[in-house]
């Protein structure tokens, strides 16, 4: 650890947080329908739209039926998706001739993309058509985005609303997250990131003979309009198969800055929005200092561990200096090092964006153990856009039940009062996660065709298979890339559990919408809980930890810690 | 059921046709007219002919360049289809080794490896630094360290027939320190250093 890492990772927290302030404001006035400086452009658009596609901005929905909607454009977008990549060698626009993808392959990268995973199981510039990228790729890039955020918004307007049996309509708050929030900062990002030099064109690939005489075939193609929404949709799927690593997706340490707050950006800024829209801005302000803490104590350790390097290589200078990165660098970048590759890691998987600017498979045990925790505990830490917030919800109603226990009173949360189906419904979401990720994870061990994935012997092996579904379910989509994922079995049993993750937690959360939109709002009294102190923030971090911990703390002791204390003792295998 | 139906399709076409078309296809008209360079892959041309891109590292191993780090990508088998074998800098196929830390033909390897650099160059004047011994995360990486590549000055330097002292000023012009003085690490790019020897040496050497 040195000075100038440090510098980074405070830099990064105050880019962040002073970016997240005024977007969650603005954000705050989108989805309350106020007049936002945009509005000459766009609400003619939108109003367009709704024309086109027969929807009735004025018809809200009951919860089961936002929820059907949600369900109904997420099947449609699944196949036509599938529909392109097994047609692609048909369509326009496939310089380098890719052929169709085989039927798992195609299955596995549709459901990705639909749950906002974006598992790769693909080589992007080896695989995908042009077409597919954009007409595929980058548009799940903004649906899956969009969905989560209007199931966020739904859940609020639950809090927000009193007696009220709809919790909004769920094409509407798609339309407006896509055409207000995602679409500009998609085209600002994507010109910033083609002038630090990330293609973008139509081009066949390059052909080049090199200064020794080789040849050497660049791949090309229209990368910087895909890769913003990559980041800012909390998506992750790379257009190249090094993903962020790639020197054409993340080709400086600015590109790199942006990547990394644009893909925090927008979860961060709905934990403002949350607190202006329920009219009490403390409480997304605890929210999010919450996050913030359990996301600084993660690039702590992500960076230290890192920093410290492979305890095997010790005879090879690992020092951290002005002239060299040192640490760990197999699988990392020169120009980004170590600091910005523990944030870059430590922020995607706390976020469930899943984009890497290094390969994790290669972290040491600890460093490794990190991004892979975050993901355990729910994705919660700022989470995916959306679906982090709605999350972190969740978790907040149990601890006002846990609370609530304590003192034993009937727990309340902003004046909603957490009665038996709520807390059961949050309990459902909080438990089905550890379920996939635990039983798809004993099978893959158990069966041949799982075992015959795993590249890594002793330890290191189990983690492989465990970050695979932990991801899957978890709809973050980073990997211990030595897993070959690109098999019929881990195809299928990957692709169930991304959907299980995504729709099984969707549909609790929007019936939690539809029961608090139902409710009174109480007036706050002197045997309520208050939940913008640090007395409360200190318990819900407490809470996520401990239910993490109690469920994953033995699978953590065979994989990551023991491969930890044996390397520390010079135990290879 | 089909109520339902409806606006999804119809929803689901409207946006493929303006984020999947229409967004790319802007992004692509103004990346162009604003950034050309850029947009097309930041490529190199030497007397005409297109020799590299700025970004994409390439594979070196004469004595007389200086070396990258190793790059674990791989190519299609041309004797069975089902396999692959290395191909450094196949910027084609972009990937890491994903090796395990705690692997023993992992440490084996970079171990092994290193021995190799020491031998290369046995007039190093600093120690080798992890970033030569380990492959990239992308297996295209432009950039070594400072130290890597003065790692490799008395060979180079020998190889040839330069002082020194020409090759360091070369390298300290070719390195850029961190972004703003905080983001990221130093770096020097080797393409661009090895294409100004070539021009320092009076054109390309065969």
């Amino acid at each position: 650890m040195n000075a100038a890492g440090i510098l980074q990772i405070v830099l990064y927290f105050a880019v962040l947080t002073a970016a997240a302030i005024p977007l969650g404001a603005y954000m705050a006035r989108v989805y309350s329908f106020e007049r936002t400086w945009l509005d000459p452009v766009l609400r003619p658009i939108e109003r367009g739209i709704h024309r086109l596609c027969a929807i009735d901005p004025e018809a809200e929905q009951h919860w089961t039926a936002y929820a059907l909607a949600c369900l109904m454009f997420s099947l449609v977008g699944l196949l036509l998706m599938y529909a392109l990549m097994r047609l692609q060698a048909m369509l326009p626009l496939n310089p380098a001739g890719q052929v169709a993808v085989a039927p798992d392959l195609a299955f596995n990268t549709a459901v990705s993309f639909t749950t906002n995973t974006n598992w790769q199981n693909y080589g992007g510039e080896s695989t995908m058509a042009y077409l597919t990228q954009m007409a595929g790729m980058t548009v799940k890039n903004f649906t899956s985005a969009a969905t989560g955020m209007a199931v966020l918004i739904a859940l609020v307007r639950g809090f927000a609303r009193r007696q009220s049996r709809t919790v909004g309509n769920f094409y509407v708050d798609v339309v407006r997250s896509t055409l207000y929030i995602l679409l500009p900062l998609a085209t600002v990002v994507a010109l910033v990131l083609v002038a630090q030099g990330v293609p973008q064109n139509f081009d066949a690939y390059t052909d080049v003979v090199t200064l020794e005489g080789g040849r050497q075939i660049i791949a090309q193609g229209p990368a910087a309009s895909q890769v913003a929404i990559k980041h800012i949709g909390t998506n992750g799927g790379g257009f190249f198969n090094a993903n962020s690593a790639h020197p054409f997706e993340n080709p400086t340490a600015l590109s790199n800055l942006i990547e990394m707050t644009g893909q925090l950006l927008i979860s961060a800024g709905l934990v403002f929005a949350f607190g202006r829209m329920i009219g009490d801005r403390r409480q997304g302000r605890a929210l999010y200092i919450a996050m913030a803490l359990m996301l600084a104590t993660g690039i702590i350790v992500t960076y230290w561990a890192e920093g410290a390097g492979n305890p095997a290589l010790s005879g090879i200078d690992l020092a951290a200096t002005d002239q060299a990165p040192g640490g760990n660098m197999e699988g990392k970048e020169v120009r980004f090092g170590i600091a910005s590759s523990a944030i870059f890691a430590t922020t995607t998987t706390a976020t469930s964006c899943g984009a890497v600017n290094a390969m994790h498979d290669s972290f040491t045990p600890l460093g490794g153990m990190v991004p892979l925790v975050n993901i355990m505990l729910g994705e919660v830490i700022f989470g995916g856009v959306g679906a982090g917030l709605h999350g972190m919800i969740v978790f907040v109603i149990v601890t006002v039940f846990i609370a609530g226990l304590m003192v034993g009173r009937t727990p309340e949360y902003l004046g909603k009062k957490m009665e038996a189906r709520e807390v059961k419904l949050a309990v459902l979401c909080i438990l089905i996660f550890p379920l996939s990720i635990l039983g798809f994870g004993a099978v893959a061990v158990m069966l041949p065709a799982g075992l015959a994935g795993i590249a890594a012997p002793g330890p290191h092996g189990l983690t492989e298979v465990l970050y695979a579904y932990t991801s899957a379910s978890g709809n973050n989509g980073s990997a211990f890339g030595g897993l070959s994922g690109n098999s019929w079995f881990y195809n299928t049993t990957l692709g169930a559990a991304m959907l299980i993750g995504r729709f099984l937690i969707i549909v609790p959360t929007l019936a939690i919408a539809g029961s608090l939109a139902a409710k009174k709002i109480v007036p706050p009294s002197s045997g309520t809980f208050p939940t913008h102190g640090s007395q409360f923030i200190g318990l819900l971090i407490a809470i996520i930890c401990v239910i993490g911990g109690l469920t994953f703390f033995p699978v953590l002791a065979l994989g990551p810690i023991v491969e930890h204390l044996l390397l520390g003792a010079g135990t290879l295998f | 059921m089909l109520k339902h139906l409806k606006p999804a399709i119809l929803l689901t076409l409207v946006l493929t046709v303006l984020t999947g078309l229409a967004y790319p296809v802007a992004i692509t008209g103004l990346a162009g007219a604003l950034f050309p360079h850029q947009a097309h892959g930041s490529l190199i041309e030497r007397n005409g002919a297109v020799v590299g891109s700025e970004l994409i590292g390439q594979n070196f191993t004469r004595p007389d360049y200086f070396h990258p780090r190793p790059s674990a990508t791989t190519t299609t088998d041309p004797d069975d289809p089902a396999k692959t074998v290395p191909a450094p800098y196949n910027a084609a196929s972009s990937g890491a080794s994903n090796a395990a830390p705690s692997s023993r033909s992992f440490i084996d390897g970079v171990l092994a490896l290193a021995g190799q650099l020491r031998a290369e160059n046995p007039d190093a004047e600093v120690a080798l630094p992890i970033d030569l011994a380990t492959a990239s995360a992308s297996g295209l990486d432009p950039h070594i360290s400072p130290q890597a590549a003065e790692f490799q000055v008395p060979r180079v330097a020998k190889a040839r027939g330069m002082a020194d002292a020409d090759l360091r000023a070369m390298i300290a012009h070719a390195t850029e320190g961190r972004t703003f003085g905080v983001l990221g690490e130093a770096t020097v790019n080797v393409l661009k250093l090895n294409l100004a020897l070539d021009e320092a040496s009076g054109g390309a050497r065969r």
